[in-house]
This record gives C-alpha cells, structure tokens and sequence, in this order.
C-alpha cells in the first residue's frame, strides 16, 4: 500500500505540489485527473523518487521510502512518450529491468515472451524501437514497466501523445490489462475519458492539492465545487433546492444522495435534449456539428435567474437551425450536483 | 521479486557522487593550469615588470601586430567560411560527408606543417602568409560551428518571408542572418582568439620580423632569458584572451536560448538560382584549403636534383651534423607514446568532467556553478600553450618527484590542450541524452553507475572514440606547450622539425618536410576515420 504524507514540491517560488496525503490500496488503481501545470506529472515523479527537492513522506506498508533510491523503489514508470531505450530492440527493452535485477537469460527469454504476448507484440522481439508506431511503443514502454513485477506501476499521461481513435482503443486494452495483471497503479491524466476508463478511483488536482477524490460515478455526479464540475464539463450551473432524492432546478430534477437543502445543478451539453415534448422552450442561437451529434446553443425564452443560454445536443437527422424555436428535455445523467459551491 | 529497502539518500549520494567526481578534474585543472597560470601573473607583477614592459614602445608595436593580424585571418576565414557552411548545411549534393570531413583536416594539422607548407607556398609574402596560414586552419572552426546551426534553422521562416515577397538574397539577409548571427559571433570570438594565440605559424613564417606576443614570450623566455617581461606579456595576452571568451560565451549563450532547430534532413535541398554561386565560392575555397597540402607532399619529394625521397630515407639519420639528438623515427616513436599518454589523461579528466557538467545541469541548484566550470574547462583551449608550458618551468618544481623532469611532464602539458576539445565533443551528445532515458533506467532498477554504462555510454560511445581519436591528433601535432617542456634528448615531431628548421642544410630541410608530409597523412587518416564516427549534428568543431 501506498501512502503520502504532506508531500510538497517546490521549484524556487512555485510551489508544483501542496501537502499531498495519498492512499493507494494494493490493487487499485488511481487516476490523477487535473489541467495541464496542476502538479500531477510531478507528484508522481516525486512518488517515483525523481524528484530530489521534494519534502513530506512516501511510504509503502508503513516504511517510509525518503532514504531508498530510484532504483530500489521498485515503482514501475512508464512516459508520456515511451522513452525507449533507442539503441535496444525490443525484447532488450523489455528485458532491461530484468538484467538489472539479475534474473538468468532463459528466463528473461520466457518474461519478455509472456510480456509481448500480454500487451499484443508477440513476435516483434526483435524489431527496432525506431521502427514501431506510436501505439506499438507505448505497448513496449508499458512490457518494460510490467517485466520485473514492479509493486507499484507509475504512468504519466500514458495515452496522450498517440491519435484520438488508438487512445480510446488502447485505454480500453490498457484497463483490462491493469485488472488482469492485478497492478497497483497511478495514472496521471488530463483527459477525462481517460480517467474514467482506466481508474477504480479519480483523484482530481488543482493548483497543487488534491480538491477531490471518489469512484469515477461519484466525481461524475458529485462534484466537490464549482470548479471541479466546470473541469468535467458543465458549462452552466444552475442553483437548486434537494427534496426526497432529487435536485430541483429551473430547467428539471436531477436524482442525488445529497441531503435535503440549497443546492447548485451543473449542466453538461449532454444533460440538455433536443426532445419535441421537452419542457424547456428557447430559440437556437448557434449551432455546430460535432462527430455524433449537434451541439446547440439555446437562449431561454425564460431565463432561469441570470442565465439565459444554455448548452444542448441534438440528434444528425432533423437537427434544429439557428432561428428555430427548440424544446428541450433534461438528461440526469448529463448533469451534477453540488452541495457546495467554493 | 524482493526490492531492497532503504539505503543512502538518493539525493545526499548523488550530490556527493558528483563531488566526488568532480574533484580530479578540479584538480588537475588547478594544478596544471590555474598554478602555472597565476604564477606567470604573480611573475610579471612581482618585480613591477608590467609596468616597465607594458612602457615600451615595442610591446604595444607587436600587441598592436598580433591583434591585426588575428583581425585579419578572423576575417579571412568568416569570408571563406561561410560558403562552405552553406553548402554543409544547405545543400543536398553527393559526397558531401567526404567534404565535411575533408574541411576538418586543416584545424587538426600540426601547426608546425602548416607553417611550413604555407613556406612552401609563398616563401616571401611572410604578414600574408601568416594571415592565410591562419585563416586557413579556422575556415573549419567556421564552416562547422555555422554550418551546425544553419543546418538545423528552421526553413519555413525563410519560406514564408519568400512567400511574402522577399528575394532570396533579401530572404537571407532579412531572415537567416538574424538567426546565425549568434553562431557567427561565436566562431569569430573562437576564431580570434586561436588566431592571436596562434603559435607555431608565426614562428616559422614570421621569423624574427613579425612577432606576435606568443611568439614574443617564447622568445624572451629562452632566447633572452627575460620572465619578468615575458610574464607581462602573458598577462597582457590573458587579459584579450578573457574578453574574447566572454565574447563568445554571450553568443553562445543566445543561441541556447533562442532558436527551435530542425534535423538537418528537412532543411537541406537542392541548390537553386544563385546559390549556385556561393558553391562555386565553397568549392573555390575547398581547393584554396587543398593547395599547401598539395604543395607541402609535392615539396617532401623533390630535392636538389629532381623527384626523390631522401627526406624520406633520412628519416632514420639525425639530420644533417646530428642536429637532432634522436633519429627521426624515434622522435616518431616519441611523439605516438607521449600524444597516447596525453591521451589517455586527457579522455579520464574530460570524461569526468562531462559527467559533472551533464549532472550539475540537472540539478535545479547547480546551473550557475555548472557554467563556471564550463567556461574554465574552456580556458585552457585560449590561454597560450606557450604561458602554460612556461608556467610549468616556474612552478612544477614545488610538486614531489620533480615532474619538470619527468617524462610524464610533456602528456600532461598536452592533455591539458586537449582536455577541452574532449569537452566540447563528448558533452553536447551527453546533453542530448533525454534525461527521462536515465530515470527510466534507474525506475528499472538500475543504480547510477550502472544508469551511466547502459543509457550515457551506451548511446555516446562514438562520441568518446571521435573525442579520443581527435585528441590524439591534437596531442601529436602540439608544438606551443611541447616546445618548452620536451627534453631534447626525446622531441616529439613537430619540436624535431621547428629543430631542423632553424639549422640550415637540404638535408634538414628535406627531412622536416618529410616529417610534416607523414604528420598530415596521419592526421587526416585519423580524422577521416573518427568524423565518420561523430553523431551528425552534434558537437561543435
């Protein structure tokens, strides 16, 4: 298990990382999900070991890890971008952490075998890394990562430096992989999909701190304020009162555990419906197509307090203009809500 | 698998590692270089020579002859330089790595060969032969450090300026030069400051007319035995050296900061329009440089009477009245074991420092220590190897053993002049390692040193065999430090020559030119061996 105490990073007058207390159970694995320049490439290099200037503890089960070296943490870390050995070929990257711990060459062989086959590269042992896609290096990066057992497995924005439709498809593979080798793991994100494949818990940073940590559906319903909702999206936030397991608001009710009282409804596009029975009448200001969908711009025919635009989607096929009056449906499942605001 | 717990600190013991490193350079440094230095200034301060020195008119007539004349090769070899980097950088043209290379051989030449096949050359034009003869070991100085930079400059900016209605010319001028300038004014601070520290040329064209102030002290020390005033004059020569270091150190200092490069791939292309004629320039000049090489093998094989080898076959003799205390191959012999022990000492005291400096700058607390140390190892390259092999004769004789005796005295001169040269090889490829490689490795469980052998040399190993190539041939052609400490019972080559050159006889002149003919041979077969090892793009000479 790991744990971190008051971890905080400085660079001169930029304090990168703010007392950080971290829990990672055995078998978990965590997404650190924040903007860019949040801190959470450097919290976890500092839970690597990189980072030298760091104060607070890290610990694992209990023995702090402040006087054992990069090399003795055992904490497996895969780039951004791979960062292959360019003068190995592929199973001698793989191989690396083994050679390093000693393990006798056939049975490297066998590790390195068992690890293209997990990550989908059997055969390719003795390709050049220069040679490989995108993908295929991450695929290697991680076998790396995974080849001497690592206790803990380190991943910084594993999936973001590859094409949108390899990113969906190998975080998809990528979380599969996770549970099926049993990985404790960290993996720091700014792509909320990513998060949300990968992760059985969100840790979402800001400035330094963690603001909020919860199961993908918590954070996802739940946020903690204002700002970490607009982070997930909702781009309007609407006040709203709780009353038996709903969050009332002007535009529809919204199912929550939150205890009755004043409350805030954050509203995704997606949480807005284009439906001809909806009850929320407006007119289409803007409209623009996006890959599945349209996503409009509505102004309230009654503005709900001082909002008066909203965002909404619609299907392709009929797909209101701009001009037309349009009525819309709330979808909860598109929506939040805050118990607090700041 | 069972990770070990706890050690040292990781950051405590990598802090003390590079300590710990560092101190052999640091030392060597101090002892070789800043004791020998500081008491030739402690010499010339001591007795108030400065002053009375510095009051003669003849000091400042040949301060005054070695600033010009080093203006003028600075500029001789921008001119002819900077087509040739052109067409390193520029042009996409077959045989192009035969030319990079080919451009290299002049500055690694013995000075000694150069002076003498510039004499060759032009026997009597003694100011403009010595202004060509320098020009002509830094064009490569110029066409590589500008031609490095100009090969990876982005094309676009220059695209879009022709797109927008410039002329190529004004594309160039409006565009490009902006952006090599750094470059430029970095060669030319290099340039200068080889050229006014520029020993044997000036001793072998010049003769006793022309005097620059290396060649100056040099002269007074063992000819009129005068140190305080020689020591006046080193002063006043570091005092230039200094400020034209810092010269260039600004430009360099820009040219980190400023630019996005390209890999030279993308940027080269077939030469079009008018630039054919800066490659018939580029071309013009890479015969100019081919011309004393030529002129020099013509001359080893001519004598008196017709085509013939007797420099050759007198290899083996003393020369004529036994000039030299030692044949001429075992003087050979001489120079291939020093310049191999200087060797050695110099790639253990660069590599080390290059692991310091690469690990100082990734320690967030070291930059400004890391630069200090940087610029020192660069001094030595402009102090006068004729300042420090003097220095050695007034300080060593305080270290045990009495090394001003020793055999080991000359390697450690020449490693001393050869030591940043390693640097400047060896370190910018140790930078370009991406420093996540390292902590990727050490996540693998690997610990510092073995991070160094498997990521540092594994990937830079060229580099150390290019640095070590060149270094030897460096050693081998030093004659400035050399000629002051070699014993005369052991010469090295380019100090049996400048031997040969003062006694005169065909037979000692047949034999110098011999020797210089085998010298260049040998060090163009080295450095067309080790440039086809340098990683492309890196390093700057």
């Amino acid at each position: 298990m790991l744990e971190t105490f008051g971890l905080t990073v400085r660079y001169g007058s930029l304090t990168a990382v703010a007392g950080v207390d971290l829990r990672l159970p055995d078998g978990e694995v965590l997404a650190l999900l924040g903007p860019s320049g949040c801190g959470k490439s450097t919290l976890l290099r500092a839970v690597a070991g990189l980072e030298p200037g760091g104060a607070g503890r890290v610990c694992w089960d209990g023995a702090d890890l402040a006087k054992a070296p990069v090399h003795r943490r055992g904490f497996g870390l895969v780039f951004q971008d791979g960062q292959l050995f360019p003068h190995r070929d592929v199973a001698g990257n793989i191989a690396f952490g083994l050679r390093m711990a000693g393990v006798r060459p056939t049975e490297r062989a066998s590790r390195v075998d068992e690890l293209l086959e997990l990550v989908g590269l059997s055969g390719h042992g003795d390709r050049k890394v220069t040679e490989l896609s995108g993908g295929e290096q991450q695929r290697v990066a991680l076998a790396r990562a995974l080849a001497p057992h690592p206790r803990l497995l380190l991943l910084d924005e594993p999936l973001t430096a590859l094409d949108r439709t390899l990113r969906d498809q190998l975080a998809v593979e990528l979380a599969e992989l996770l549970r099926k080798t049993g990985s404790t793991a960290i993996v720091v994100t700014h792509d909320h999909d990513e998060a949300f494949t990968l992760a059985d818990r969100i840790a979402i940073m800001r400035e330094g701190r963690i603001v909020q940590t919860g199961s993908p559906e918590d954070v996802w319903r739940a946020p903690a304020d204002e700002w970490v909702a607009r982070f997930l999206g909702c781009t309007v936030i609407l006040p709203a009162t709780v009353a038996g397991g709903a969050a009332r608001c002007a535009v529809g009710e919204v199912p929550t555990d939150a205890p009755p009282g004043g409350a805030w409804v954050g509203l995704r596009p997606a949480a807005l419906r284009a439906a001809p029975d909806g009850p929320v009448r407006g007119r289409v200001a803007g409209r623009v197509h996006r890959r599945d969908r349209v996503r409009l711009t509505v102004r309230l025919d009654e503005p709900a307090g001082e909002v008066d635009t909203v965002d909404a989607v619609s299907g392709i096929a009929g797909a209101p203009r701009a001009g037309d009056a349009v009525r819309l449906r709330l979808d909860p499942d598109g929506a939040a809500v805050l118990t607090t605001y700041r | 698998m069972a990770w070990a717990g706890p050690g040292l600190s990781s950051r405590g013991r990598a802090g003390w590692g590079l300590v710990a490193l560092a101190l052999l350079p640091v030392a060597f440094l101090a002892i070789f270089f800043a004791w020998p230095v500081v008491a030739i200034i402690g010499l010339g301060f001591g007795e108030g020579a400065v002053l009375r020195t510095l009051g003669t008119g003849e000091v400042w007539r040949i301060a005054g002859f070695t600033v010009g004349q080093a203006l003028a090769s600075t500029a001789l070899a921008l001119l002819a330089g900077l087509p040739v980097a052109f067409l390193l950088a520029r042009c996409r043209l077959p045989g192009l790595g035969v030319v990079r290379t080919l451009v290299l051989v002049p500055f690694v030449l013995p000075t000694v060969v150069v002076g003498l096949a510039f004499r060759v050359l032009l026997p009597d034009a003694q100011v403009g032969a010595i202004v060509l003869a320098n020009a002509f070991f830094n064009v490569a100085v110029v066409a590589r450090t500008v031609g490095g930079l100009w090969a990876h400059l982005d094309r676009r900016a220059e695209d879009a300026a022709r797109s927008l209605g410039a002329s190529r010319w004004r594309a160039f001028t409006s565009v490009q030069l902006p952006a090599l300038l750094p470059a430029i004014s970095s060669a030319a601070a290099v340039v200068f400051l080889f050229c006014s520290t520029s020993f044997g040329v000036v001793l072998i064209l010049g003769g006793a007319r022309y005097r620059t102030l290396e060649t100056e002290i040099y002269l007074r020390t063992t000819e009129l035995l005068d140190l305080p005033g020689a020591a006046a004059m080193s002063l006043l020569q570091l005092a230039a050296v200094l400020a034209a270091l810092a010269a260039g150190a600004a430009g360099r200092r820009r040219r980190e900061t400023a630019l996005r490069l390209r890999s030279r791939t993308e940027t080269a292309r077939r030469p079009a329009g008018g630039e054919w004629w800066v490659l018939a320039a580029a071309f013009g000049v890479l015969t100019l440089l081919l011309t004393p090489i030529v002129a020099l093998l013509g001359r080893s094989v001519s004598t008196a009477d017709g085509w013939g080898l007797a420099g050759y076959r007198a290899l083996l003799t003393r020369g004529a009245d036994g000039t030299l205390q030692v044949s001429g191959l075992d003087a050979a012999l001489n120079s291939l074991r020093t310049a191999g022990d200087a060797t050695v000492l110099a790639m253990i005291v660069g590599t080390l420092a290059s692991v310091v400096l690469v690990g100082l700058r990734r320690g967030a607390i070291a930059r400004p220590v890391a630069e200090t140390l940087d610029a020192a190892l660069m001094l030595p390259l402009g102090v006068s190897a004729v300042t420090v092999g003097f220095g050695y004769l007034v300080t060593l004789h305080a270290l045990p053993g009495d090394l001003r005796t020793s055999p080991l005295l000359v390697p450690f001169a020449q490693a001393l002049v050869v030591t940043p040269l390693i640097v400047r090889i060896v370190l910018p490829v140790l930078r370009s390692v991406d420093e996540r490689l390292r902590q990727a490795a050490a996540t693998l469980g690997a610990g510092p040193v073995r991070v160094w052998r498997e990521v540092d040399l594994a990937l830079a190993w060229r580099a150390f065999l290019a640095a070590a190539g060149f270094g030897y041939v460096v050693a081998l052609g030093e004659f400035g430090a050399t000629s002051f400490l070699a014993r005369p019972e052991a010469p090295t080559l380019p100090v049996a020559v400048a031997e040969l050159l003062a006694r005169p006889g065909e037979l000692n002149n047949q034999l110098a030119y011999a020797v210089c003919a085998l010298l260049m041979l040998l060090t163009a077969a080295v450095v067309t061996v080790v440039d086809r090892l340098r990683t492309p793009g890196l390093g700057e000479f």
